[in-house]
């Protein structure tokens, strides 16, 4: 079964105030991205992961049939916004969850789990084989 | 299949493909073939050895592969199979020695067929690496990130426009030749690019585009080696390329070339480049991209970063910046006046780059700042610019690059 995992991140001061963090920390929180992603891919059970422009750069096109209009969208008043996904081909949903549970805790200052949330979504399939 | 039977294979892919499209006329299906012939010989050729003439054998089997193909089409082809089949295709395709300049003029002519402006650049970069660097569909969906299918679609819809736009198998006529050449460099170009600045840590089973640019870049210089710009474009790409060990430190982070391990410097490739270098400023008045390689030629020649000539580069930077008016050479150049004239005259430059409309916002713009105020010791303004840059960009390794810089500098709350 394949899930798609959000990270999602607080709007505000930078990413949980990156700017404050002191840069060892910074390299152990990329690390842990690197070691975790390359786990995933080593199991089999990596399809995608990419990460996402700053939302300053996003916009929202809708099209009611004279072309479309681009608006700078709703984003200056979320509260998060969503940095990366995961999309990963795993045995059941509780592996899924813990895979975000593992991404969750991604080290922050002092080294501390930031407990990041992630929303875990199923990708949806073609219907099953009857036979 | 070994390193030297890949090379091979690659090597003759371009010449193959001539062969047939002179024969056949039919670029698309020919392409087809010659790909089916190469899968063919990684196949057979580590079981049963390389055969004496390896070329004969790829066009006698692409050859077959093509005919095969008309044959088991529709009855509205019929009777141009009947004529392809009334000559066995091994006597007809395998040219005569004295045929042997033409394969020289055939990579030529697949390059300019594959980079033509007709096509979207994507699609030109696939099919060149497909149709002239002779990889396979799968590598180089890989080495772009890319599922195998939308390739294949990209490289078949490339196939079709120039199909569609009668782009004939002929060398262009003189008076295009300039501005078509300018097309194929662009190509190569961009591979290189993308290969060079390509996020560190999922490089492993993925074709190096950097090298395979040069490659290109090597057959378009054999092919045309009096021509000033494709030789700037060589020895620009082994000029960068040569600092390919120093630019990423052990986490995959970027090291800025004035922080650079000189001495992991690639020797070779520097001779080699500045030798090119030479060569085409001999020839005459220098174009776009040999004026970059002579500028990467100066900052690889020096021994130190503080033994890099920067009026020199300066110089060069003034007569690109004549040959066009591009806003991220001037940005490069503020960086040289900074380093040369005094730090405030940079900063000045860039003042006036904040007013022009073609670069106003850009995250480079940014991060130049960041490091002109960090130089000169304003790590207040170095932070802010660091932030405001990491927010724009959106190169995973160039934010996080930016981010460690900017973490680097004491946050201003340290000094309360």
């Amino acid at each position: 079964m394949k899930f798609m995992l959000m990270m999602h991140t607080p709007r505000g001061d930078g990413d949980y105030k990156i700017n404050q963090w002191k840069p060892e920390e910074f390299r152990a929180h990329i690390q842990f991205m690197k070691d975790l992603n390359a786990g995933l891919r080593e199991a089999g059970e990596l399809v995608g992961a990419e990460g996402l422009a700053p939302p300053g750069q996003a916009r929202i096109v809708r099209s009611r049939g004279e072309g479309p209009e681009i608006t700078d969208g709703p984003f200056a008043e979320s509260k998060e916004f969503l940095v990366g996904y995961w999309i990963v081909d795993v045995e059941s949903a509780e592996r899924a969850y813990a895979i975000a549970g593992k991404a969750s805790t991604a080290p922050g200052p002092g080294g501390k789990p930031l407990g990041i949330p992630i929303e875990v979504r199923q990708v949806m399939s073609p219907p099953p084989d009857m036979l | 299949m070994t390193k030297t039977g890949e090379h091979l294979l690659r090597e003759l892919s371009p010449q193959v493909l001539g062969a047939l499209v002179r024969r056949y006329g039919d670029f698309a299906a020919a392409e087809d073939a010659v790909q089916e012939a190469l899968l063919a010989a990684a196949v057979e050729w580590p079981r049963a050895g390389t055969p004496e003439n390896p070329r004969a054998w790829l066009v006698q089997v692409a050859a077959r592969k093509l005919t095969d193909g008309y044959r088991s089409e529709t009855a509205r082809r019929r009777r141009e199979t009947k004529l392809v089949q009334e000559t066995p295709p091994e006597e007809s395709v395998i040219p005569s020695p004295d045929e042997a300049y033409e394969e020289r003029d055939d990579s030529l002519v697949l390059l300019f067929m594959c980079c033509h402006p007709a096509l979207t650049r994507p699609s030109a970069i696939a099919l060149t690496l497909r149709a002239v660097g002779g990889l396979t569909t799968a590598e180089i969906a890989r080495a772009f990130l890319v599922p195998e299918a939308t390739m294949a679609q990209r490289i078949s819809r490339a196939k079709q426009s120039i199909q569609s736009s009668g782009i004939g198998f002929a060398l262009p006529p003189p008076e295009e030749r300039r501005a078509l050449l300018g097309a194929v460099l662009h190509v190569l170009y961009l591979v290189f690019n993308e290969g060079y600045s390509a996020s560190g840590g999922d490089q492993h089973q993925r074709v190096d585009l950097a090298t395979e640019a040069i490659r290109l870049a090597r057959a378009a210089h054999a092919l045309l080696p009096e021509d000033g710009e494709v030789t700037g474009l060589l020895a620009l790409m082994l000029l960068t390329d040569a600092r390919r060990a120093a630019r990423t430190g052990p986490g995959g982070e970027i090291v800025p070339l004035d922080e650079q391990e000189r001495a992991l410097w690639d020797a070779r490739a520097i001779a080699e480049g500045t030798q090119l270098v030479t060569e085409g400023l001999a020839r005459g008045p220098a174009g776009a991209y040999l004026l970059q390689a002579a500028i990467a030629a100066l900052h690889d020649e020096a021994k130190r970063a503080t033994d890099t000539d920067w009026p020199q580069i300066v110089a060069l930077y003034d007569v690109l910046l004549s040959l066009s008016d591009n806003p991220v050479i001037a940005l490069n150049r503020a960086v040289a006046v900074a380093m040369a004239r005094g730090i405030p005259e940079g900063l000045a430059l860039l003042a006036d780059l904040d007013r022009d409309p073609r670069i106003q916002g850009h995250y480079r713009l940014d991060a130049v700042r960041g490091h002109l105020l960090e130089r000169a010791g304003d790590v207040a303004g170095a932070r802010l610019a660091y932030a405001a840059a990491a927010e724009k960009t959106a190169s995973i390794p160039e934010r996080n690059h930016l981010l460690l810089r900017l973490t680097s500098l004491a946050p201003a709350p340290d000094f309360d």
